[in-house]
């Protein structure tokens, strides 16, 4: 098997694509997952991410400085957050519809504001060199490694060991499995979603940073093909575990990768499909993963989509 | 869900000392509140302008020209309008259910593609209103198989509708490429890769005396049909009991999956059929530009509109005005094309926190209540 | 009248329509420019350092002609909105000259409009328009395989590994022409080159665009080149990753301070300009105008780093020889399958229409259409 290089080719640009492209599904998905944790879902964080997008690529445009960018982006993020946990707790205010609608309002605003900024260049945030120990230059391609990469790796461990171990994270999934309980427990329900939401938010935000700042590295209206939304589809895959979002947001990396990697070897009928590899994956995926009967194992009790 | 009565205490016998009959009092809470939502929205939106240095009356000022101030503009008005009619109603029956769908774009391109599939074997030998015939009904099939998958999944899987509504949409446009591009390709034009044309004899025509085609007047029918269903038929209430409470219905013994199923295939048959009005009457073949976003307006439609079938048809003519007239604010004021997103992104978010005050305003509440 | 820079199909094609092509008589002409409204329609963002910036740029010129009033619309998509954008610009701005800037927007919808208002003139960016269609209605265009054609000379010349690499939105036929010219480019002065295609299906997505920049560089290309809206991601993929590259529609020399070679661009203010000047003269516009090096529609980018003395030389020299008028194609050349096109000695002159049809890649290219 090793032998064919046109397999190696495009196995390693899966794995290449996997690191390249993960890491916006890795932050939107852990924000995600953090917001259901604490019992709403967000949809907005399409938005959120096409408006991280492009803040952090103006503020990286006028300070020279992306990690300042990068900032700005989980800012902007958050304060999309603070908006959608604010209007949720009101009365008869349907969290889902509140997010489809903060979508449609963060990519109109993105897209309002970005309009000067899809031709500069702005400063782009440097990746780190893990490749240097192989002569193969697709190799080393393919760990010149982001930082904020690394940082979602930390932040998916360090969430996996909070909400287990921590007051917070006790009192976060409390909240998202029992409104009533944590009410007794005398806890402020409203106050620890829309606290959730709005670290839900900065972490998109800071998800569509990288997109602008690193990989593809550019702002444009196109931008964005969906990722906020299927990383929300990936928090179900991952059954709310930070650790299993990483994974998840690998696999979805390396399917992005396929439809070009299979061209480049020459296999193209049908690249169509290959190249929706993506959403068709995240699809079979729910069906063989979900069921009907029970509710999922690690799903918040009072999360409105498994209800 | 405007209809039902979400209005605590109903039994109130009170109303002969109010002011008002009890029964306008109810139905006013539905008028004024939306048209507060409206009032708050455009306020919001001139702040907005207003902090970037453009008139607010300016601009509500063009939009009332561009959408609604001549004969021409209420023609772009209506013709944007017609296929949101359609999307909207996708979005609106599965609504009754509780089901949030979002990927009505996708059933809109698979119908338009479905319906210009069927017509090529026919274009040379059928008479019009049979190949226009065939091609309505593959489209309502397509779109009403593919939402109906969604609610299938649902019911039968627990997929989440909303999400997989959405995934949907990219394979169906990935669907439609593909065979646009391939198999079904018509060679005569390699510049903009399309299915063979249906012949522009054989394309719906326009209502006499405007530019808008038959389906505008289909959708309008279909919203009134759809209305009757859902609250004059056992069908329609089995859905209402469904959507309110899922495992009471089960308890008692209503057929849920059944109903998720049938619901979601009726909303994917309207998305469908306005994706055969975009071949049948404006492109006369299927190709990219079938992706037009449709859908995914008509999900604010449909939200605006509270689920509502009668109320979808104003609203889409509401918001096909503002489309209409997001050239003109471009053309005149200088402001990007995303301005009408903002604008339709706020509406959005007012309309949903208006949710809020229904029964809670005391000036709608009868006197032994308040 | 001789003051256009008539191309070598115009000619062709006017002699053997009658002259017709090129005749202003009987169209209304501009008694003067003032008082006159241009309408401009674009498919994408204005600012998208792409296909509609270097229309907007371009059409600038306009705007500096005394009496002559300019109005834009941008993110108009391929449908209906189109003719209802167009509409709105004649009925409610008074646009009499529309410029639709997008391939789909030709048919239906400017040969609709252009037979339900004849006193308005619309000029439709490609090379479209035939005797058979209104005579209020035209075509301009510039032939951009030309200058991919001195592309791939130059890129012949840089690469080591005989590999060149094309990232191309859709296979429609002027994306294939680019892609066989810069082939053919290549394969001039370096027999053994070849070109890999991979095909993202979309004008604009940009993660999938990098990907296939980043798969390219990995099976070996070491000269990238593109046919999408924005080529910005590709080229700054390719500059990234060490290697070099060719840029598209505008110029991208600033992005690649190392590896830029030269770029395909359109010249669109010639074309603009010459129309401008005829405004202001108050003549007629032709309804054909088309060409490429000879009557300077496209240019090559100022060469960068990437550029090594014999590719320049190799590519200035080319680009006289296109200038005048010797073939791109010339025999033998086969398709993709082995099918001949030309056989040897056979040649294609740069402005033969059936080059407008192109629907098959040429041997020498790897990747498939469908």
């Amino acid at each position: 098997m090793g032998d064919d290089p046109g397999l190696m080719t495009v196995l390693l640009a899966m794995f290449a694509g996997a690191i390249r492209v993960s890491t916006p599904f890795l932050f939107v998905s852990l924000g995600e997952m953090l917001t259901e944790k604490s019992g709403r879902i967000n949809l907005g964080l399409e938005g959120t991410l096409v408006f991280g997008a492009m803040s952090g690529y103006a503020i990286s445009y006028h300070t020279g400085s992306p990690w300042l960018g990068v900032l700005v982006a989980g800012f902007c993020g958050s304060l999309f957050g603070a908006l959608h946990g604010f209007l949720c707790k009101l009365p008869k205010v349907n969290d889902i519809a509140i997010g489809i609608a903060l979508m449609l309002f963060g990519t109109g605003l993105a897209f309002f504001f970005g309009k000067p900024y899809i031709q500069p260049s702005a400063p782009r945030l440097p990746s780190i060199s893990f490749g240097s120990w192989s002569d193969h230059p697709g190799i080393r391609q393919a760990l010149e490694i982001n930082p904020l990469f690394l940082l979602g790796i930390a932040l998916a461990v360090f969430l996996w060991w909070a909400l287990r171990n921590t007051r917070f994270g006790l009192i976060i999934r409390t909240t998202g499995d029992s409104a009533p309980a944590a009410l007794a427990l005398g806890i402020d329900v409203n106050r620890v979603r829309l606290l959730s939401t709005m670290a839900g938010g900065f972490f998109a935000g800071i998800g569509g940073s990288f997109l602008s700042l690193y990989y593809p590295g550019s702002w444009t209206e196109g931008l964005s093909s969906g990722q906020g939304l299927m990383a929300v589809a990936l928090v179900i895959f991952a059954r709310w575990n930070p650790i299993y979002c990483f994974w998840a947001a690998l696999l979805f990396g390396a399917a992005g990768a396929l439809g070009p990697a299979l061209q480049s070897i020459g296999v193209s009928r049908g690249y169509h499909f290959f190249n929706a590899a993506p959403y068709i994956l995240t699809l079979l995926i729910m069906i063989a993963s979900t069921s009907p009967r029970r509710s999922l194992k690690g799903a918040p009790g009072e999360l409105s989509i498994t209800k | 869900m405007a209809d039902t009565t979400e209005t605590p205490g109903f039994a109130v016998e009170t109303s002969m000392a109010s002011d008002l009959p009890e029964r306008f009092r109810r139905s006013a809470e539905f008028v004024v509140i939306p048209l507060l939502a409206l009032i708050v929205s455009g306020i919001l939106f001139s702040v907005f302008l207003a902090l970037l240095g453009k008139s607010p009356v300016g601009f509500f000022a063009l939009v009332w020209k561009g959408g609604f101030g001549t004969s021409f503009s209420w023609q772009n008005t209506l013709v944007r309008a017609a296929p949101l009619v359609f999307t909207a109603l996708c979005v609106a029956i599965p609504a009754r259910l509780g089901l949030v769908i979002i990927g009505g774009e996708g059933a809109l391109v698979l119908g338009g593609f479905a319906a210009a599939a069927i017509a090529i074997p026919m274009i040379d030998w059928a008479p019009t209103f049979l190949l226009l015939g065939v091609m309505a009904i593959a489209g309502m099939l397509a779109g009403g198989i593919w939402i109906g998958c969604v609610g299938a999944l649902r019911h039968y899987r627990g997929v989440n509708e909303t999400i997989a509504s959405l995934l949907m949409f990219y394979i169906a446009v990935s669907i439609l490429n593909f065979f646009v591009e391939g198999a079904l390709r018509d060679p005569s034009d390699p510049n903009k890769p399309s299915t063979r044309p249906i012949g522009s004899d054989n394309m719906i025509g326009v209502i006499p005396g405007t530019d808008v085609h038959w389906g505008l007047l289909v959708g309008v029918l279909l919203c009134g049909l759809l209305y009757l269903l859902m609250n004059r038929t056992t069908f329609g209430f089995a859905a209402q009991v469904a959507g309110g409470n899922l495992r009471a219905a089960q308890s008692q013994g209503l057929p849920v999956g059944k109903l998720m199923v049938v619901s979601c295939a009726i909303a994917g048959a309207c998305a469908g059929l306005a994706g055969f009005f975009e071949v049948a009457a404006i492109h006369g073949k299927a190709n990219a530009s079938l992706v037009a976003g449709y859908g995914f307006t008509g999900i604010l439609v449909s939200f605006l509109a509270r689920h509502n079938p009668l109320v979808i048809i104003p609203v889409a003519i509401f918001l096909g005005g503002i489309a209409a007239s997001g050239g003109l604010v471009q053309r005149r004021m200088d402001l990007p094309d995303a301005t009408v997103l903002v604008l339709q992104g706020l509406l959005f978010v007012v309309i949903l926190v208006s949710e809020t005050f229904y029964g809670r305003l005391s000036i709608f509440q009868s006197k032994g209540e308040a | 009248m001789s003051k256009f820079k008539l191309s070598r199909r115009t000619i062709l094609k006017s002699s053997a329509a009658g002259l017709a092509a090129l005749s202003s008589a009987g169209l209304p002409r501009f008694a003067q420019a003032a008082g006159l409204t241009v309408g401009i329609v674009y498919v994408g963002p204005r600012d998208d350092f792409g296909w509609n910036q270097a229309h907007a740029v371009a059409a600038a010129a306009l705007k500096d002609v005394p009496g002559v009033t300019v109005v834009e619309e941008e993110n108009v998509p391929e449908t209906i909105a189109v003719e209802k954008s167009m509409e709105s610009m004649i009925n409610l701005d008074g646009a009499n000259l529309i410029f639709a800037t997008s391939f789909g927007y030709y048919k239906p919808f400017v040969l609709d409009l252009a037979a339900k208002y004849p006193d308005v003139q619309f000029r439709h960016a490609a090379p479209l328009w035939t005797e058979a269609d209104p005579k209020n209605a035209g075509s301009y265009f510039g032939y951009l395989d030309q200058a991919h054609y001195i592309d791939g000379i130059a890129a012949g010349l840089s690469t080591t590994t005989n590999k060149l690499g094309f990232v191309a939105a859709k296979p429609i036929g002027t994306v294939l022409r680019n892609i066989n010219s810069f082939l053919l480019g290549a394969r001039k002065v370096n027999p053994d080159a070849t070109v890999q295609v991979i095909f993202t299906g979309e004008w604009s997505m940009p993660v999938r665009e990098a990907e296939a920049a980043n798969a390219l560089v990995d099976a070996g290309c070491d000269v990238l080149t593109c046919h999408v809206d924005g080529p910005k991601v590709v080229i700054e993929t390719a500059e990234s990753r060490g290697i070099k590259c060719c840029g598209h529609n505008a110029s991208q020399a600033p992005l690649a301070p190392n590896g830029f070679i030269t770029g395909a661009e359109y010249k669109w203010e010639t074309i603009y300009k010459m129309f401008a000047t005829d405004l202001a003269e108050g003549e007629a516009l032709p309804n054909f105008t088309g060409g490429g090096f000879d009557v300077d529609f496209v240019r090559s980018t100022p060469y960068g780093a990437g550029a090594t003395e014999a590719a320049i030389a190799a590519a200035d020299a080319a680009r006289e020889e296109v200038k005048a008028g010797q073939p791109i194609f010339v025999g033998p050349i086969n398709k993709q399958d082995g099918t001949p096109l030309l056989a040897a000695g056979e040649s294609l002159d740069n402005y033969e229409p059936a080059l407008d049809q192109t629907d098959y890649l040429i041997e020498g290219v790897s990747g498939s259409i469908t």
